[in-house]
């Protein structure tokens, strides 16, 4: 029987990577001084689970590694070894190693051998410092050749079969070990056929290994999985040469290899990097939505009785609308539930901080506690894999420039110790993340400087507060004097802002000089179905997302200012918002042009408000968001389209890239004016 | 007398063939390849795009995928002509690097017919002679005393399209 093995790879490096999730979180558990029985035995069991798996797998490398690694652990584990700091940045350290092994593998690129020798060194280093007396130790079983050969008497328990364990397998590996291998079978508690139950193992091997380098620590590698579950003697050959008094059963067996298939595979189909991925789902979500699936059936039944039934009154109808009416709350349940499948806590963004706040604050010599909260916060797994490298950054950022010095901020009255808050929760149909710093805040000043240097602004142009904390977020910006490895090169906060934009979000910031600074990032629940409102200008139907619209008003000739002639503000409470005429943006015929005839939306992106005019409002409706870019392109100013219930198209606006068509539509009226007045 | 599957074998030893569905388009007759055409419908009203060039008529519904339209006529700079009874959109899949990615549609005057040519047959087309950019023409083919322009879909539906709306947006 041949299992096709390849199929399981997926899951096995799921399930490593979270177990190396797993273990890095439980290291920095242990560095943080909780030296907790039950914690070592975690990560043990996890490292155990990723050696049985790739071991089982045929990626010996990584089984070879990770047994290392289990040797340390168990020392822990029994109390032979201190947990001291050095111990756990080892281990830290082939956890890294571990990950890019499993990483290599799996995208069918080349192992980074020369750092797995140093990490296999430090670990062996480790492990000979005070374990050389014990015989069991790597170290010293490596050293140890065995002359000439052993004997092994292997005699398994009844049931180890029913453990998975399959004795050819083990005979098979032992058979690679040496030149010359001897098996002699020993059937004698073999019962008669009737009696036999096929699960059960009656035999037991003497196995003679002549030749070939062989250790005592090879062969009970060889049967690690099972030595609780046998008997094993294996002791020294005498007279390895002159044995040959064993039956050579396993003749056949030697000259026909059975060649390693998973070797085979390997070879035959150059590693691919799938990019299918998936998903784990709670099988609780999967039931619920098996019973609306179950409600929804009993609907549409009830409701396909009307339609056979031949004298169709007016009784009739009052029951089919109560029909529709259960259809419709069932169908948005049934959309809720599928939503609720894509959903993840957004702890597996958060878990990669402490190791990353552990690494960079000793990097950079700064003390620094994080704190998180709202882990259990649910976000779309498509939003949830993007954000993360944004939310690396910032947490990067609020590190390398927010956090002072620990000198410096004893010197300023803070304690020595810098606290960055990373927190989620749910706002509206928003999830917010807020990564607070109790650093020094940002420095206007310099910020100022800067933009005018780059030319990002002008010399003498006036800015409120979140006006300039706003510039750190165009491109080309940085205020590090240093540039480090980690920030500093001007490519960040644009490459943030974009990012999660790009995921239908915004994100802003907030500081007070001497006491830290707040990035607040808003992004949508997930980014299949938007709340939409319905617009109408002239034959056209935009929709805008009702997250963004802070309110709807008509307008009052007396509030409209004109500014420099051509740019119209809208004084609303003390406040001047600019009027954003869509069709001229998106050069539409409109019903009217006059501003009283129609409606201003105010909306508000990334601090910015504008005052949208259109000609209607048409209603409120989630909408399902189709991307353009399928089989189209990405068009400014939209973020995406959607099918109205009449099974026509309309175009949903992103506030966003509106406003920046906006200002780049003013700049260029600007321009042509300048360039008119020079000409006359 | 029945055609043997043997005979079928035969004839495609000797000569490769291929189908095309061709349409008229200002008194010319062009003609695509048939595997890619997905489907034929009439003309329907259309969601407009802002910013885009003209010859974007808009995007259209089917079948819960948002599809562009290209007006052909617009596309090639010929006279505009009103939609009537007989305008169709030919929902065409475009190719590129290998592999179907993309639907567009195409407005085109009206559907002819389909005929069935030796891709030998498909001669390469002179520079000069059509209203339509050379660069777009997979080749010329004659059927019947007629010609008929058979185009490159991918070529005239990926690079010049998007590059033209790439320009838009840069």
């Amino acid at each position: 029987m041949s299992i096709d093995l390849e199929q399981f790879h997926e899951t096995f490096f799921e399930e490593s990577f979270e177990g190396l999730d797993i273990m890095e979180s439980g290291l920095l558990e242990l560095e943080q001084g909780d030296v907790d029985l039950e914690n070592i035995n975690t990560i043990f069991r996890s490292a155990h689970s990723i050696k049985g798996g790739s071991g089982t797998f045929g990626f010996t490398a990584v089984a070879e590694f990770t047994h290392d690694m289990e040797t340390l652990l168990d020392q822990m584990r029994n109390g032979e070894r201190q947990v001291s700091a050095s111990v756990v940045d080892t281990l830290l350290g082939c956890v890294d190693v571990l990950r890019n092994m499993l990483n290599a593998i799996k995208d069918g690129s080349e192992i980074d051998a020369d750092s797995v020798a140093d990490m296999t060194n430090a670990l062996k280093g480790i492990l000979g410092e005070e374990q050389s007396d014990s015989p069991a130790s790597t170290e010293d079983a490596s050293s140890t050749v065995a002359a000439k050969g052993w004997s092994v008497l292997f005699k398994p328990e009844l049931d180890i079969m029913k453990t998975g364990n399959d004795t050819v397998r083990l005979l098979r590996e032992l058979n690679s070990l040496a030149e010359r291998v001897e098996v002699l079978v020993d059937n004698e508690s073999l019962p008669p056929l009737v009696e036999i139950d096929p699960e059960e193992c009656y035999q037991s091997w003497n196995i003679n290994l002549i030749g070939g380098d062989v250790s005592e620590d090879d062969i009970r590698e060889v049967f690690a999985w099972v030595d609780d579950e046998c008997e094993l003697k294996i002791e020294p050959l005498a007279d390895a040469e002159n044995y040959t008094g064993v039956e050579r059963r396993d003749d056949d067996r030697r000259e026909s290899p059975a060649p390693d298939r998973r070797a085979i595979d390997r070879r035959n189909k150059p590693a691919k990097a799938t990019e299918s991925s998936s998903i784990r789902v709670n099988i609780s979500k999967v039931d619920e939505l098996i019973n609306m699936v179950g409600e929804l059936v009993i609907t549409q039944s009830m409701l396909s009785q009307f339609g056979e039934d031949e004298d169709f009154n007016e009784t009739h109808i009052e029951r089919l609308k109560d029909g529709l009416t259960q259809l419709e709350s069932h169908t948005r349940e049934l959309q809720e539930s599928v939503m609720r499948i894509r959903m993840m806590p957004i702890s597996f963004a958060f878990q990669r901080f402490p190791r990353l706040v552990h690494d960079l604050s000793s990097q950079f010599e700064k003390k620094i506690e994080l704190i998180m909260t709202g882990e259990s916060t649910e976000l779309d797994k498509t939003v949830l894999e993007k954000i993360g490298d944004p939310l690396v950054h910032l947490v990067r950022n609020s590190l390398d420039h927010g956090i002072e010095a620990p000198d410096v901020r004893v010197k300023n009255g803070k304690s020595e110790t810098g606290t960055i808050e990373l927190s989620a929760y749910h706002q509206g149909g928003n999830i917010v993340i807020e990564i607070k710093d109790d650093g020094a805040g940002l420095n206007k000043s310099k910020i100022l400087d800067k933009a005018k240097q780059n030319g990002l602004i002008s010399q003498d142009e006036r800015l409120t507060d979140d006006q300039i904390y706003d510039l750190i977020f165009r491109p080309g910006f940085s205020t590090a004097d240093v540039v480090s490895d980690v920030s500093g090169r001007g490519v960040g906060m644009d490459v943030v802002r974009r990012n999660i934009r790009e995921l239908g979000g915004m994100v802003e910031v907030k500081s007070t000089p001497g006491e830290g600074s707040v990035f607040t990032i808003r992004l949508p629940l997930t980014l299949a179905i938007l709340d939409g409102q319905l617009v109408g200008i002239g034959e056209e139907t935009y929709i805008l997302p009702v997250i963004s619209i802070i309110e709807s008003l008509q307008v009052k000739p007396e509030c409209i200012n004109a500014v420099a002639g051509n740019a119209e503000v809208y004084r609303l409470r003390e406040e001047y918002i600019p009027i954003v005429r869509l069709y001229q943006i998106f050069g539409i015929e409109p019903k009217s042009k006059v501003l009283n005839e129609g409606l201003l939306v105010v909306v508000e992106a990334e601090g910015k408000k504008i005052a949208i005019f259109v000609d209607d409002l048409l209603g409120q409706q989630q909408v399902v968001i189709k991307s353009l870019k399928t089989n189209f392109k990405k068009v400014e100013g939209l973020s995406g389209a959607t099918i109205l219930g009449d099974g026509t198209v309309a175009l949903i606006i992103d506030i966003a890239e509106l406003i920046d068509l906006y200002q780049k539509d003013m700049a260029r009226a600007v321009v042509s004016i300048k360039g008119g007045g020079l000409a006359a | 007398m029945s055609v043997t599957a043997e005979d079928i074998s035969q004839q495609d030893a000797d000569k490769e063939f291929k189908e095309l569905l061709t349409f008229f388009l200002a008194g010319e007759e062009y003609g695509v390849d048939i595997l890619r055409v997905q489907e034929i419908k009439g003309w329907d009203s259309v969601t407009n795009i802002p910013n885009t060039p003209e010859y974007i008529r808009g995007v259209i519904n089917i079948r819960g995928s948002i599809v562009p339209i290209i007006d052909m006529r617009l596309r090639f700079n010929l006279e505009k002509r009103e939609y009537d009874a007989t305008t169709v959109v030919i929902v065409l899949n475009v190719m590129s690097n290998g592999h179907a990615d993309r639907t567009m549609g195409v407005v085109v005057d009206a559907v002819s017919d389909v005929y069935n040519i030796p891709i030998n047959d498909v001669k390469p087309s002179p520079d000069f002679g059509t209203a339509v950019d050379t660069e777009f023409v997979t080749g010329l083919a004659t059927i019947d005393e007629k010609m008929i322009i058979v185009l490159n879909i991918d070529h005239m539906l990926n690079a010049a399209e998007l590059a033209v709306i790439d320009k838009i947006e840069s």
